[in-house]
């Protein structure tokens, strides 16, 4: 049987990298995907958890941060054509109309 | 009644009024006046805001398998949130009337977002805290962006939507490293598990975690980088209501975690706060300095306003939360109404930005100006208006309980920030008219509606009373307050009998 440490640790690996990702990714796609890795990294140590403590609430917890990542993943993508149409570019350090 | 309608009736009655308005949308003439569909959502907003007030005679509900508590603390916050959307509503009434295409959305989003706000402050189980915050926060993302065809409206959205949802990873992370720590997702249940829990240290990150994405959601230093541009982006009324709303509901999370779930590690959270405050309060008021954009300002100002507001979080507890609702209150009161006057002065394509377009406003519109006036200085925190009150029980709290440092550095940071404020306040009084005016030809003033009269006559009351009569509100707060840890008290004790000392504490009191 697989130790739970390990899991937790692939989950803050799988974490930070979505972290990392955010902050250094300049399209922003790969932004948005970055989100959703850092969400798996949750919904991963969620069910280590869970699995831990033979409990059924983390895996609950799973299935909503999954349908609530959908939901905004939805409006997310809505947002990025909104933003594609009026700018023409995907390109985060380009959407800089405010900067004072 | 059975506890799970009455527990959750103002979110039933809000969301039967959104899903209403987004019915009768695509019903009406293309052409045909949306206002109808603005009257249902202020209808809805009062009904439900009576609702939380009808609850005040049941104590303490709880429903849904206890996942739900209605307590005075989460009425508080409901009412609280009711009266901004209110605000909102009557002075954004005719804001998209002749512009948009969908002005019925606009209504119904404000309606979920508040729903998703209040279930936050009603939710004692981190899994329905995590969904009142994406319910209120996806609105609120799409409300930012409701000018479709600007690029300063999608470019504000946009960020609020990348950084809000990477706040919520974090947010999540810390929910489930608390649930590792301590088997349990329930605030109540984290605390009497934090007492035996073996892994003291993966229950400390994950209050840092959840800290963080807290910390982004009310925009305190050094997680505030996304506001000045959101702020400026979005249109004003949405702008007044995310800044104090969701703000709200956040801040009423806050003190739920940390004061009912992580009560014993209060030694190292206190710390944690203790630099946000000062950082936001420091950092905001230092950048508000620089800024001639007047929604930018003020969107530095609120940076400033949460650090004031996280200064009350190192008191004492029952100290803690009455002052912290009742900053809440002053500040909900003066900024929705300082936008709602921007809202009127600007109109939809926002006409007057910088402090320069505001210079002469006295002269063209003389009580718009002054009403603008009366906002300013509550926020600076004048005597008899609803900010010195909020800033005088806070800091009073916090001396209190012996951060006297915390409450020096915040009160010389309203000192500095007098200096903003004043000028924004002198240039509307100023005798010389604008020069872009002139040039855009725009110097008829648009009459200011009923509903907007009523709106801004709203918000300047409550800011006044506040700050004359705080008393009745004071004492909601402080049953809020008292009735909360009380309640809390006796839940663990239900839950853990050995560390019971705790409630023999609360009676004390």
């Amino acid at each position: 049987m697989v130790p739970i440490a390990y899991y937790l640790v692939l989950a803050a690996i799988l974490f930070s990298t979505g972290v990392a990702a955010f902050l250094i990714k300049r399209n922003i796609i790969t932004v948005f995907m970055s989100i959703e890795l850092m969400l798996n990294a949750v919904n991963l140590t969620f069910v280590a958890f869970a699995h831990m403590w033979h409990q059924v609430q983390g895996q609950i917890f799973v299935f909503f941060v999954m349908v609530v990542a959908a939901a905004e993943a939805a409006v997310g993508l809505a947002i990025i054509i909104a933003i594609f149409r009026t700018r023409q570019t995907l390109n985060v350090d380009q959407i800089n109309l405010m900067k004072s | 009644m059975s506890p799970n309608v009455l527990a959750l009736l103002p979110e039933y009655i809000l969301t039967l009024a959104g899903v209403l308005i987004m019915l009768a949308e695509p019903c009406l003439k293309h052409s045909s006046s949306r206002k109808p569909l603005g009257w249902i959502a202020i209808a809805g907003t009062l009904l439900a805001g009576g609702a939380s007030w009808f609850q005040l005679g049941f104590g303490t509900v709880h429903a849904f398998s206890g996942t739900i508590q209605t307590d005075p603390f989460s009425i508080f916050f409901h009412l609280l949130i009711a009266a901004i959307v209110l605000v909102t509503l009557l002075t954004s009434l005719d804001y998209f009337e002749t512009y948009a295409t969908h002005a019925g959305e606009y209504f119904a989003l404000v309606l979920f977002g508040a729903v998703g706000m209040m279930l936050m402050t009603c939710s004692v189980e981190l899994l329905m805290v995590f969904i009142g915050l994406e319910i209120s926060s996806i609105s609120t993302y799409i409300m930012a962006g409701m000018r479709k065809g600007q690029s300063t409206a999608s470019e504000s959205s946009i960020k609020y939507f990348l950084l809000g949802s990477f706040a919520t990873a974090f947010f999540l992370y810390g929910i489930a490293l608390a649930f590792g720590a301590t088997g349990s997702t329930s605030i109540v249940a984290i605390a009497a598990g934090l007492g035996t829990t073996a892994t003291p240290l993966i229950a400390f990150t994950s209050l840092a975690m959840i800290l963080i994405g807290l910390a982004f959601k009310v925009s305190a230093a050094p997680f505030h980088v996304w506001t000045p541009d959101v702020y400026q982006g979005a249109p004003a009324p949405v702008t007044g209501l995310m800044s104090t709303g969701p703000k709200a509901a956040a801040f009423a999370v806050l003190l739920r975690i940390t004061f009912s779930g992580f009560p014993s590690m209060q030694h190292r959270w206190a710390i944690l706060i203790w630099i946000l405050a000062a950082l936001s309060m420091t950092i905001g008021n230092l950048g508000a300095l620089l800024q001639r954009d007047v929604k930018r300002m003020l969107a530095y100002s609120s940076i400033a306003h949460a650090g004031y507001l996280l200064v009350a979080f190192t008191a004492f507890p029952v100290e803690a939360i009455s002052a912290a609702a009742f900053y809440t209150a002053a500040y909900a009161a003066m900024n929705v109404g300082a936008f709602a006057v921007i809202t009127q002065v600007g109109g939809f394509d926002e006409t007057a930005r910088t402090i320069d377009d505001y210079t002469g406003l006295a002269a063209r519109r003389p009580v718009l100006a002054s009403v603008l006036a009366f906002f300013l200085l509550s926020l600076i925190g004048i005597p008899f208006t609803g900010g010195f009150f909020g800033k005088f029980y806070v800091f009073s709290a916090a001396i209190g309980s012996g951060h006297i440092w915390l409450a020096v550095i915040g009160l010389i940071n309203s000192g500095v920030a007098c200096f903003y404020y004043l000028r924004l306040l002198f240039a509307m009084f100023s005798r010389r008219t604008p020069a872009t005016e002139l040039t855009a030809g725009a110097s008829q003033p648009r009459a200011t509606s009923v509903p907007a009269v009523i709106g801004l006559t709203l918000a300047a009351l409550a800011s006044l009373i506040l700050g004359i009569l705080p008393g009745n509100t004071l004492w909601l707060a402080q049953y809020a307050g008292t009735s909360t840890m009380v309640e809390d008290a006796r839940q663990q004790c239900i839950a853990h009998p050995d560390n019971c000392q705790l409630q023999v504490q609360m009676e004390r009191r």
